[in-house]
């Protein structure tokens, strides 16, 4: 099994150690012959703005959906959600779109007010999970087709529709590793 | 119950800005260009480092209003810059609500002996440095960011480098020690022993590592990151060029595909002309930015 991990800005790096460290192979994805082997992609925290430009400088989002057609998985995790939201609250930013949500960016505020916080993913096991939550958004609505694994108070922040999960938080930097077995679980 | 301004908070942040370019913006129109060219964050200054090196005096924070201005332009984070030393300007920056601060040498020094306090503060803190020493002490402090000092606003990349292969050298030689040469190594660098090990058990620094201090093209950015470094940032090298819009995506592009050199010359082409460079033998040792921190 081959994940790719989106390696335009961000913190692909802690990605790609989270599935190393559970047994899977992983490249780095920048341009699109690179998706040709993968079997599940993910996006990473970063800035969505730049990873939107980049997308398109480089042609990565009509590649991506193609596959994405023919089955693969996507996990985006904080700007990663935000790529993987059909709606984005006051932005027409680029997207891949593929999830029935409507996200907030920098919902939880600037810098100071970033957090981390235990919340409880029942999907992933009856321990809370540590969840770190840096200027993060919220996903504010979700469609029909869509489960609700997290709540921080009222706000959704852990989704899946079918092959698809976003994270509001960042699974990728604390040494937890459940978030990434239920992508490799119930989405591959 | 949610923590904030924790250390996985503060270093969170800078884990999202890799492979990332960080421009200094004097205007909410510059800020502007900035994000559309695909700039990670911006650095919200009164003057870019050429122009501060040109006008001479003490160099300060910035106005609060320009900095408001900047951040209410642009959903990407911002950061600005406070003198050495003056932790009353940070806890302006603070109330202020930046994302990161930067405690800079580009910026005239108000103490001599002692750097900020980092972590009295939620807000995150960069810092330079010239070697591994330097870049543990301000880790020590509390520092979440580590970026070379170069010198900046000259347009002249060669201390930059010089640095960065300085730290990097210096991680190596840490990294293959036998564990009873590690104190001896710590005395030398002036560096907290608690780091040293840390940095000999990773073989990094333990925060992100950014490139700074004279990154003026594409290919100058894509060096640093070829050296090692974890995202950079441009000061005058955006807007002191000619077309600061064009140059600022070349550079963005160039960060991402610092490894592919047909993607290079794709986007170092057109540019129109990169800022005059300044010869480091030309600077007087009394101007020399870099020299400023302890």
């Amino acid at each position: 099994m081959l994940i790719g991990v989106l390696a335009l800005q961000g913190a692909f790096i802690e990605h790609e150690k989270a599935f190393r460290s559970l047994g899977v192979g992983t490249i780095q994805v920048r341009l699109p012959g690179q998706l040709d082997k993968l079997d599940g992609l993910v996006i990473p925290g970063g800035e969505s703005t730049t990873m939107g430009k980049l997308m398109n400088e480089f042609g990565l989002f009509e590649p991506i959906r193609e596959k994405v057609l023919s089955g693969m998985p996507v996990f985006g995790t904080c700007a990663g959600m935000i790529m993987m939201a059909k709606d984005i609250a006051g932005s027409s930013q680029p997207r891949l779109g593929l999830m029935d949500i409507s996200v907030e960016r920098n919902a939880s505020g600037r810098q100071v007010d970033s957090f981390e916080a235990d919340i409880d993913i029942p999907a992933v096991g009856s321990q809370p999970f540590r969840a770190v939550f840096i200027r993060a958004p919220y996903i504010i609505d979700v469609g029909s087709g869509v489960d609700v694994l997290a709540k921080f108070g009222e706000k959704i922040v852990f989704a899946r529709q079918g092959r698809f999960l976003a994270a509001a938080f960042h699974p990728e930097l604390t040494d937890d590793l459940r978030v990434h077995r239920y992508f490799l679980e119930k989405c591959m | 119950m949610a923590e904030k301004g924790t250390w996985t908070v503060k270093k969170g942040l800078a884990e999202m800005l890799k492979g990332g370019v960080i421009m200094d913006v004097t205007t909410p129109e510059q800020a502007k260009i900035a994000e559309e060219a695909g700039a990670c964050a911006v650095m919200a200054l009164e003057r870019v480092p050429a122009d501060i090196r040109a006008a001479g005096g003490v160099a300060r924070m910035a106005d609060p209003t320009i900095i408001k201005k900047i951040m209410d332009a642009v959903t990407i984070p911002v950061m600005a810059k406070v003198r050495i030393g003056h932790f009353v300007e940070a806890q302006i920056l603070e109330h202020l609500g930046v994302d990161y601060i930067d405690e800079s040498e580009v910026l005239t020094p108000v103490d001599e002996q002692h750097h900020i306090d980092k972590y009295a503060f939620k807000v995150p803190f960069v810092c330079g440095a010239r070697n591994l020493g330097e870049a543990l002490r301000r880790i020590g402090e509390g520092a979440a960011m580590i970026r070379t000092k170069g010198e900046p606003g000259t347009g002249n990349v060669v201390e930059a480098v010089r640095h960065m292969r300085k730290v990097m050298g210096e991680i190596r030689r840490i990294a293959n020690m036998p564990r009873e040469e590690l104190m001896a190594a710590a005395k030398d660098m002036g560096a907290p022993y608690e780091l040293v090990l840390q940095v000999a058990e990773l073989g990094r620094l333990p925060v992100v590592n950014f490139a700074a201090g004279g990154i003026a093209t594409p290919a100058d950015a894509a060096l640093m990151m070829q050296l090692g470094c974890d995202g950079i940032f441009v000061g005058s090298g955006i807007f002191k060029s000619t077309n600061p819009a064009a140059r600022a995506k070349a550079v963005v592009a160039a960060t991402t595909h610092y490894n592919d050199p047909k993607i290079l010359a794709e986007v170092s082409g057109d540019l129109g002309e990169a800022m005059p460079g300044l010869e480091i033998a030309s600077i007087q040792p009394e101007q020399r930015m870099q020299d400023r921190g302890w």
